[in-house]
């Protein structure tokens, strides 16, 4: 395993060169781009997914590989640094000339390389949740939209835990920033007030928190049963949790419900303190099913370490494969044009126990689920929607979006305007 | 449930008689079943198991005990108040092992243990008898879940069996955690405490308590009395309950129809909120210090390779890197002695980073005295090399360092006002440092010559010292204090590769600030930025605060360019 990961680093620089372009064993294999971070801030996350694409690939192999080929892994190197982002796609997809590309982390990373996708006709698994008011022709969105994991978790806290005060609590990005103006708008349809809403940015890396949590700590102390949703992105949740600890803020009085933490964040803090906060995704490690739990076996013996978690983008990466490999055994190519006409209508099945299907809108039927905390960094689900939510690209709460839709099978458009009847062209 | 519930506290309180037992008797079975048959109609759609309570609704405590693991998390509150009601013995001590997660249902035959965690697997007691039951694999169990809603009722079902404790401060807790979800019965078994009650901050908490529960009541008198005795707390509680009943609603009537009591409320309202305006002024200031105390920290080091020596050490912050690791590897060391490791990681990381600043002198420093750019180019490299390392060594994943007991919490000093307390040994481990660093300076004949170096080169080495000795040790304490900020950060902080980077532009801009080569010049601009930005804070938010403070220096430095406490005589002029 190690000799062929070796084999394909060399390759992949090899190409990046353009020393060897269009060797003889290059056109036995399809290749598959990996773009995620290895350096940089985002590497805490981001490498993880890479390894996971390798895992896929290398048991994607082992099984003969695809239409009698087998697959070939292009690594390269973003460096969590966006305009990278896009010249390392535009290598991928012109100098390599990848099938597929699986990557992309932040959301600004992802809009950094959609014009280089679109251009060049590429086609990019994105697996992380998301804020959604965006569908690309030649994106396929495996994480969740916004009505995916977001609003079903507001929808939990306000009618079981009876939550009437907010507070949106977020790191200073498009993603936050856009997530807490849906949810902003979908509390305020649901005839909570003003003063009931507290709305928060904190910057990249926050870690003096004390203000923050004292200002949340008095926010929840009017009487009414408050909870905190979360938006706080990468290392700035460790100090904001280590503070609501320190601060004595309980999950009993004052949940957290966190869209961005999940097992790998949890596997770098003493969760002791943390105990009943919640965290709304789509896939949990704790969730007991055989594809899980084969999943999780086949993750530990690739990575060699028995400790090593799983977590929501991991299965986003194994769903969006086997969609992809399902989509080119059926189109019997790996060229793009033809193989998203063959994605959407197919199903898979996803790690819960139940399947993913790709929608006309590129992206996918997902369950989703509650959990809380527990004193060993796992999540115990409380609750769960009944079978799946189809992942919706432009906001029904927003009243620019509302409108909008996304269809490329029968509209061939990703922002459809139902009520003027016309697309605009322009995709995100 | 309720009806059921409330008749056992009174039963068992307030008339341990065995008339009431028996009437007891008669009733809970019924009420059960009662309970049960509705708990069933609403819960069959989704909860299949739930089916077992109907068919038999046990009241005995293995019955009730044994359907708690397959039970939905709605039911298990009610299978834990039957629980309760059964007056069994153990009965404690399984809500006990239920909250702390102990509580593990056997899959082969569904039997509930109470477990600990040893080496060979899970240590099982009997939870009837409270008897050890062996040790078994620990794969053969299911833990039975609990969620906040079902922890905060086991707190306070746990609280109502410790209010006799004899420990004050075991009582105190109870009182409080029963006070946060009261009901009629646990007032009523508050109000029984209260009779019995010596200590005086547990009958203080029941009469606060006890008083927001009377504002309810229909005599206008005992809500008179009521509003009187909180009108001396600063209780959050009492203030939101006090507010309301003294706030118009929107009809422009009142929830208090008593003139007198209302306006009694009012003034006691406006009281609490002068007093809690004024800690949180406090508090406010408490975060300014503790902010800066940590930007001082960060800082300190740099005041003295930068501002002393002249040397732009951009890989000031991978030394502060170098000490959090430090302290990571120290608690990894000893893990069952945190206090220990983290007094421990002190000196330690001041060795590592304070050797690791010598090596850098000796070794890149020293050949660029004077030439800044080629200085800050080297370091700066340096300083990616370092994170690269310790991201090879150490992962890219953060690693977490768990803090002491003693630094974990508060100190409450009143209802309004409580500060954490790890915040407030960092101010005063700030404080320690920067004394001795003065000490070492002013009063060693180490400092007398850094002094001298820094001042005047040429006249020092004249004078038969080793400049270029002086100059490594001198950058080797630079770099060591940064290492000892690093373990205070490891508290507060991620301890991972881009550690550093946060912190090196605020510890550039504190000691530019502050006045480049002077240790109190430090040690005010960094209070001074951390409580500016702090004030600030609340009123534009966590992101404009800093902009604010950063075109703040900006104009300062354009107005007074060598900083708060510009270096007065020779020594400034001389380069």
């Amino acid at each position: 395993m190690k000799r062929q990961y070796f084999k394909n680093v060399l390759l992949a620089s090899c190409a990046a060169f353009g020393v060897f372009a269009g060797t003889a064993q290059a056109e036995d294999t399809i290749k598959v781009g990996v773009l995620h971070s290895l350096s940089g801030t985002l590497a805490i996350s981001e490498a993880t997914l890479k390894d996971t694409v390798l895992m896929l690939i290398d048991a994607q192999n082992k099984k003969g590989g695809l239409l009698g080929k087998k697959l070939e892994a292009v690594v390269v190197d973003p460096a969590s640094n966006w305009p990278l982002f896009a010249e390392k796609a535009t290598e991928l997809l012109e100098k390599d000339k990848v099938s597929v590309v699986f990557g992309c982390w932040t959301s600004v990373s992802r809009k950094s390389v959609l014009p280089v996708f679109e251009k060049d006709n590429g086609l990019l698994f994105y697996p992380v949740q998301y804020e959604g008011e965006e569908s690309s022709k030649n994106v396929i969105y495996t994480g969740a939209a916004p009505n995916q994991q977001a609003i079903p978790a507001v929808d939990y806290l306000m009618k079981d835990v009876k939550v009437k005060r907010w507070v949106l609590e977020g790191t200073d990005y498009v993603y936050p920033r856009t997530t807490n103006k849906i949810l902003e708008a979908y509390l305020k349809a649901k005839g909570v007030k003003d003063e009931d809403i507290l709305i928060n940015y904190t910057p990249f890396g926050f870690s003096d928190w004390q203000s923050e949590v004292s200002k949340i700590k008095a926010f929840g102390s009017a009487g009414k049963k408050t909870a905190v949703v979360s938006t706080v992105n990468g290392d700035a949740n460790v100090p904001f949790y280590k503070e609501l600890g320190n601060q004595k803020i309980s999950a009993e009085d004052i949940p957290v419900v966190a869209f961005s933490v999940g097992e790998e964040e949890l596997s770098g803090i003493d969760t002791k303190p943390l105990v009943g906060h919640l965290a709304a995704w789509n896939y949990f490690e704790s969730i007991k099913s055989p594809a899980n739990t084969a999943f999780i076996k086949q993750w530990q013996t690739y990575i060699k370490n028995p400790k090593r978690t799983t977590n929501d983008p991991m299965e986003a990466h194994y769903i969006g494969f086997n969609l992809w490999v399902k989509a080119v055994e059926k189109a019997g190519t790996t060229d793009v044009t033809k193989v998203l006409e063959a994605l959407p209508g197919l199903e898979v099945p996803n790690l819960t126990g139940g399947t993913a299907k790709l929608l006309p809108n590129h992206h996918i039927t997902k369950p989703v689920y509650i959990g809380e905390i527990k004193g060993d960094g796992q999540f115990d689900v409380v609750w769960q929607t009944k079978g799946t939510v189809p992942g919706d690209a432009w906001s029904d709460f927003l009243p620019g979006s509302k409108d909008l839709e996304a269809d490329w099978v029968n509209l061939k458009c990703g922002n459809y305007n139902t009520k003027t009847k016309k697309c605009s062209g322009q995709n995100y | 449930m309720r009806y059921a519930r409330r008749r056992f506290h009174v039963t068992a309180s307030v008339a341990r008689t065995t008339r009431w037992h028996r009437l007891f008797q008669i009733f809970s079975p019924l009420a059960f079943a009662l309970l049960a048959l509705s708990a069933v109609t609403a819960n069959a759609a989704e909860e299949a198991p739930a089916s077992n309570v109907a068919a038999a609704p046990a009241t005995d405590f293995v019955g009730i005990l044994s359907q708690l693991p397959n039970a939905g998390l709605s039911d298990k509150q009610q299978l834990l108040e039957q629980l309760i009601a059964s007056h069994h013995a153990s009965a404690q001590s399984v809500l006990k092992a239920l909250l702390d997660e102990h509580l593990y249902s056997r899959d082969s035959d569904g039997k509930v243990f109470i477990t600990e965690e040893v080496d060979t697997g899970l240590r099982l007691t009997d939870p009837e008898t409270l008897t050890t039951a062996g040790t078994e694999a620990a794969d053969g169990f299911s833990k039975v879940g609990t969620n906040n809603a079902l922890r905060k009722f086991l707190r306070g079902a746990i609280a109502q069996f410790r209010l006799d404790d004899p420990d004050r401060s075991v009582r105190l807790v109870a009182v409080h955690e029963m006070l946060r979800d009261a009901d009629s019965a646990t007032v009523d078994l508050l109000r029984v405490r209260l009779s019995s009650e010596k200590d005086s901050a547990v009958r203080k908490a029941i009469e606060i308590g006890l008083a927001i529960a009377d504002l309810d009541s229909d005599d206008a008198a005992t809500r008179l009395a009521a509003t009187t005795a909180l009108s001396q707390t600063l209780d959050g509680d009492a203030y939101n309950k006090l507010k309301a009943i003294s706030t118009a609603n929107a009809d422009g009537s009142y929830a208090e129809t008593d003139d007198g009591v209302r306006n009694a409320a009012a003034k006691a309202a406006q009281r609490i909120e002068f007093w809690r305006g004024i800690y949180g002024s406090v508090e406010t200031l408490f975060f300014g210090l503790s902010l800066g105390s940590v930007l001082v920290l960060a800082a300190i080091g740099l005041a003295i390779t930068f501002g002393v020596m002249g040397v732009i050490n951009m890989a000031h912050g991978e030394l502060i890197m170098l000490g959090a690791y430090t302290a990571y590897v120290m608690q990894q060391l000893l893990p069952e002695h945190l206090a220990l490791s983290i007094l421990l990681s002190i000196p330690a990381a001041f060795l590592v980073s304070g050797l690791v600043g010598v090596a850098i002198e000796r070794s890149i420093v020293r050949f660029l005295y004077g030439r800044p750019l080629e200085t800050l180019l080297a370091t700066f490299g340096l300083s990616l090399i370092l994170q690269q390392l310790v991201r090879s060594i150490f992962s890219p994943l953060n690693r977490s360092v768990a803090s002491p007991e003693f630094m974990s919490g508060t100190l409450v000093i009143n209802d309004a006002l409580s500060l954490t307390y790890n915040r407030l040994y960092i101010v005063l481990f700030t404080l320690l440092v920067f004394i001795a660093l003065q000490l070492i300076l002013k009063r060693t004949s180490l400092g007398l010559k850094v002094r001298a170096v820094s001042q005047n080169r040429s006249m020092a080495r004249a004078m038969g010292i080793r400049s270029e000795w002086v100059d490594a040790i001198t950058f080797g304490l630079g770099s060591g204090i940064a290492g000892v900020a690093g373990v205070a950060l490891s508290q507060l902080t991620n301890v991972g590769p881009n550690l550093g980077q946060a912190y090196i532009i605020d510890s550039f801009m504190v000691v530019v600030f502050g006045g480049v080569g002077n240790l109190w010049g430090t040690l005010i601009g960094g209070m001074t930025l951390g409580v500016a930005g702090k004030l600030l804070e609340p009123a534009v938010g966590a992101v404009m605060a800093k902009i604010v403070v950063l075109v703040f220096i900006i104009l300062f430095i354009q107005r007074r360019k060598q900083g708060l406490f510009p270096q007065k005589g020779r020594a400034a002029e001389g380069h």
